[in-house]
């Protein structure tokens, strides 16, 4: 929509009524923060890698910290390089029924095959 | 490349007068009797259709990937006698792509920002490295592959090798056509071939450009790092 | 998005013809303008225009999954039957599910909701034109690609739910199996892309005033449908694709061999096939929720009620796949699970027979046939439904999967259910389509056949299947038929009896149509409806509605005929306008800016391209490469094609006058 740039140029200058994507035009987030949040996603693989090589690492804690790590690069993506963190509780609304839902059902398919007991 | 409004292109500027800002969630088709050249349409929740549509979409990958992720973990120990993702993985060489892909999406979101600034041969820029480095990205899934192929890993040697080869197949499609979009964005931006606001129609390809990244940060972990 | 202000300085009214000459494609050719003959047609992207092509063709395959029906239930008259073998007889059945569910009912549904959301909601057109276009082409070329499959050496043959490993080359070696499969990728295509298309148009295109809960109820229930396709349509999706790659590429996914699980075809199929089941059938339930307060002149029954159970169906219908898996061997502990939710799904659906019964309760009732259909939905639904629950109890179902008792289950919720109210959806809505009524004598023999003959045909097989005949068993024998009351012979012939009698009731809807023809035009608001689709003309114009309605109220046109003048909290409405009055108002208030989405030759072409991209995935690579070219050319052309024809294109009136921006009237 034009009024993304329209607003992005003149800043908070144009008057308007609140709407749902209030949000969007004043969290505008700067390459630098982009940058530094690429660098935060880099330094986590790189630890996901890492905990991969400790010899010894006991399976039961091994996973869950891949897992938790993947979670967290999952969302640092979705949020700031998607931004929808500060975009409509619509968009968010679409998107996260389909994931959780996603994960929900797979997740019953699995344990149905008996895939979550070691 | 999609169906955005269309801004005619002999636009005048939005007349001083003119009511209301367009981000104002006035309904679809309302008209208030003033002439509204240049600024597009209202819509009911006030945000862009375009914009609906792709997160919508998006969650409907999430199903799409969803069953190809679960199928191949239900898999992925069974190959019997054949090669399996101990001896295959090359962690390092994978982590390189994974890194790659990672780093094509600070690209891509470089590229919506420039857009935002009205920047357009940095929009054009950004967008082109984004490609480069999926091309590259796609060119280490091939290697990959060639090297797997070689060592014994066909696509029907094994259950473990189906599905391993079916959703790195379908990430990778992804990825080519997501390629092909951000091409074909540099070249229509180049020629004023872009229907509608610029910025959001870049905005629209990053997203399926991040998503297809946030898919493979899935895989990675739970294909080359989990443990079998 | 279709709907853009443009300066004009032509008031926009009806009869205004501009001269339009719309952009270039590639910068070679001119897009299509023709407002009429076939082209207008092959490259529309009205809305409305394309509901009636998917009601049009889904009537056809109606009749073609009709005919397959006959043929089966001839086959089942007599033991041992001669009429089909059993290869045969495997093909019809397969095919009389895949046709009347991916190509009658489920377009049937899009139909109504292509036609009637976007008038619902007091627009002009969905978010999306041409991807409307692709839908509905892309829908009928795969129904199209999936029934030539008999001509190509035999239709698939694994059943509509293709269990593997018998869906397997071993096992189907024909390449019916195959057609199955991409024609089904291909309607998939189709609803996935509708679905992202008419959820944006629910929410985006309102008329303003018109929050969620002033949206009619059919579009209430058009919108949870789509939101379940958007999110089930992928998963059988995976399940297609993985049965493409076993077949064409030796992968090994239901290859027992190997060590693959049969199950998790049945897994990914069910969680997109009990969805399934809801988008069949709710689309019906939003149809009788507009015909019946309107019969009933009364208004629905605890609205909010009917909205949240619709979106609870939605989302229960989710978490109950595997009732369909009882006796697959799943354990108990998952069967006890599964048995549990699919007991509490029928809670919403109670609540619904409950507010559409008490919609009637106090009505001045007039049957007409759309009511007809509308109470007969609410019977016979009933009646499926409770069969339904004795499923749910996983100790009985095991008795009863694979009989004909389950047969008989379905059949009265999609029959009863689904086409009974897509029966009452064309009875109500056809004077506004098309401008005539449809002949109400003709129309009562449509529906007492029909209700006479399925209860005849499918309310047997409750007995028979009981008694222990199986599914999918192209015969039954004289030694194992049973005796007396629950001879097996008996109630075999009566359902066949009974299925002919039903296809002449379904013929009788055809002669209606034929004997209609020729009646003189409708009144614009021939049943005294409530809601704004019946605010236009008949049928209405190109651009819906001269000027966009602003809504103060659920039952918006309702409230504009009627007034309350009722005291002390008594309810007393006053009819203050006619229809036709309410009508005029709006067109006498015409907008001045008034714009639709151009014609378009891309939606067509892809579609193409997708249909010979299928035929060469069969045939051949070089088949297959050619059609990807054109899929290629067509997205290339369709993202270069701006949606709406530039300004600047539009060729000046030979009067000498400034440009009008209007496209012809058709």
């Amino acid at each position: 929509m034009s009024s993304d740039t329209e607003l992005s140029t003149t800043g908070d200058a144009v008057e308007h009524d609140a709407t749902a994507n209030d949000d969007l035009y004043h969290h505008e987030i700067s390459d630098k923060t982009y940058i530094l949040i690429a660098l935060f996603l880099a330094v986590l693989t790189a630890m996901e890698v890492a905990v991969t090589e400790i010899a010894g690492m006991p399976e039961a804690l091994l996973i869950p910290s891949l897992l938790i790590m993947m979670v967290i690069k999952f969302f640092v993506v979705v949020s700031y390089f998607m931004h929808l963190k500060h975009d409509s509780a619509l968009f968010k609304f679409g998107f996260y029924i389909g994931l959780g839902g996603a994960i929900v059902l797979y997740s019953v398919m699995l344990t149905t095959f008996h895939f979550f007991l070691a | 490349m999609s169906d955005t409004t269309t801004e005619p292109p002999l636009t005048p500027e939005p007349d001083a007068a003119a009511p209301a800002a367009p981000d104002e969630a006035i309904p679809a088709g309302f008209d208030d009797g003033q002439d509204h050249i240049g600024l597009v349409h209202h819509t009911a929740t006030g945000l862009s259709n375009t914009k609906l549509a792709m997160w919508l979409f998006l969650g409907s990958e999430c199903l799409l990937f969803g069953g190809l992720i679960s199928t191949y973990m239900l898999y992925r120990n069974r190959q019997g006698d054949a090669l399996g993702p101990d001896q295959l993985w090359d962690i390092p060489f994978t982590s390189a792509t994974s890194f790659v892909l990672l780093m094509s999406s600070l690209t891509m979101v470089l590229s919506v920002s420039a857009a935002k600034r009205k920047d357009e041969r940095g929009t054009r820029l950004w967008l082109t490295v984004t490609a480069l480095l999926g091309g590259l990205f796609l060119a280490g899934q091939v290697y990959e592959f060639t090297v797997f192929y070689r060592e014994g890993l066909g696509y029907t040697t094994s259950l473990f090798s189906s599905s391993f080869y079916t959703l790195t197949g379908f990430h990778g499609v992804h990825v080519a056509v997501g390629i092909i979009m951000l091409l074909a964005l540099v070249g229509m931006l180049a020629k004023g071939r872009i229907v509608g606001d610029k910025a959001e129609t870049v905005e629209m390809v990053g997203l399926y450009w991040h998503f297809v990244d946030v898919v493979w940060i899935v895989i990675f972990t739970l294909v080359y790092l989990v443990p079998a | 998005m279709a709907i853009i202000e443009r300066p004009s300085d032509t008031p926009a009214l009806a009869g205004t013809s501009g001269v339009v000459t719309p952009s270039s494609s590639y910068g070679y050719f001119r897009r299509p303008v023709e407002s009429t003959g076939w082209k207008s047609w092959a490259f529309t992207v009205d809305h409305k225009k394309i509901g009636i092509m998917y009601g049009v063709s889904a009537m056809v395959f109606f009749f073609i999954g009709g005919f397959e029906a006959l043929l089966i239930r001839l086959q089942l008259a007599q033991p041992d039957g001669t009429i089909l073998s059993a290869d045969k007889y495997n093909q019809m059945f397969t095919m009389h599910a895949t046709t009347m569910v991916f190509l009658f009912v489920m377009p049937m549904a899009a139909a109504f909701a292509n036609y009637m959301m976007p008038l619902q909601i007091g627009a002009r057109d969905v978010a999306f034109p041409r991807l409307n276009a692709l839908s509905f082409w892309t829908f009928i070329f795969g129904g199209i690609f999936i029934n030539t499959s008999w001509f190509l050496g035999g239709a698939a043959d694994g059943g509509w739910f293709m269990y593997a490993p018998n869906s397997s080359v071993p096992f189907s070696p024909t390449n019916g199996v195959d057609f199955w499969t991409l024609g089904l990728l291909m309607t998939g295509v189709a609803s996935q892309v509708g679905a992202v298309n008419l959820i944006v148009t629910a929410l985006n295109m309102r008329a303003p005033g018109m929050t969620l809960m002033r949206m009619p109820i059919f579009t209430w229930m058009a919108l949870v449908v789509q939101f379940l396709l958007l999110f089930a349509i992928p998963i059988i999706t995976v399940a297609l694709f993985l049965l493409l790659f076993q077949r064409n590429f030796d992968a090994t996914f239901f290859n027992v061999a190997e060590g693959a699980d049969p199950l998790l075809w049945q897994h990914l199929f069910w969680l997109f096939g009990h969805p399934e089941v809801y988008i069949l059938v709710l689309p019906s339930f939003g149809i009788i929720s507009e015909v019946l307060p309107t019969f009933s002149r009364k208004p629905l029954f605890g609205y909010p009620f009917v909205v949240f159970s619709g979106a609870a169906i939605g989302l229960v219908g989710f978490g109950v796949w595997a009732h369909h898996m009882f006796a697959a061997g799943l354990g108990p502990i998952s069967v006890a699970v599964f048995s549990v939710a699919t007991m509490a799904i029928a809670v919403p659906t109670g609540v619904k027979i409950i507010n559409w019964t008490l919609t009637m309760w106090g009505g001045k009732l007039w049957f007409s046939t759309a009511m007809l259909f509308a109470v007969g939905l609410i019977v016979q639904f009933t009646v499926g439904g409770l069969s339904g629950v004795t499923h749910a109890v996983a100790p009985s179902d095991t008795q009863q999967t694979d009989t004909y008792y389950i047969v008989a289950h379905f059949h009265y919720v999609i029959f009863g259910g689904a086409v009974l109210g897509l029966f009452a959806g064309i009875y109500y809505w056809w004077p506004k389509v098309f401008g005539k009524m449809l002949n109400e004598t003709w129309g009562r023999w449509n529906f007492w056949l029909m209700i006479i003959g399925m209860n005849l045909t499918f309310g047997p097989m409750h007995i028979i299947g009981l008694q222990g005949q199986p599914r999918r068993m192209y015969v039954w024998t004289e030694n194992r038929a049973g005796e007396g009351f629950f001879n097996l012979g008996f109630w075999n012939l009566v359902s066949t009896i009974g299925s002919f009698i039903l296809g002449v009731g379904a013929l009788l809807f055809l002669v209606n149509i034929w004997v209609s023809r020729k009646n003189p035009p409708a009144p614009a608001d021939p049943w005294d409806a409530r809601s704004l689709e019946w605010i236009t003309q008949n049928p209405p114009k190109e651009h819906n509605f001269d000027r966009t309605p602003t809504i103060h109220a659920l039952d918006e046109f309702f409230h504009r005929k009627y007034e309350d003048v009722g005291e002390d909290g008594q309810h007393d409405y006053k009819q203050v306008r006619t229809g036709e009055q309410v009508i005029a108002e709006e067109e006498a208030n015409a907008d001045a800016h008034i714009h639709l989405p151009s014609p378009s030759y891309w939606p067509i072409i892809l579609s193409f391209g997708m249909l010979v991209v299928c035929y060469g995935v069969i045939y051949s690579f070089l088949l297959l490469a050619v059609g990807a070219a054109i899929c290629i050319l067509a997205l290339f052309g369709w993202a270069l094609e701006p949606p709406t024809a530039d300004d600047s294109e539009f060729d000046p009136p030979s009067d000498g006058g400034q440009p009008s921006k209007e496209l012809a009237h058709v």
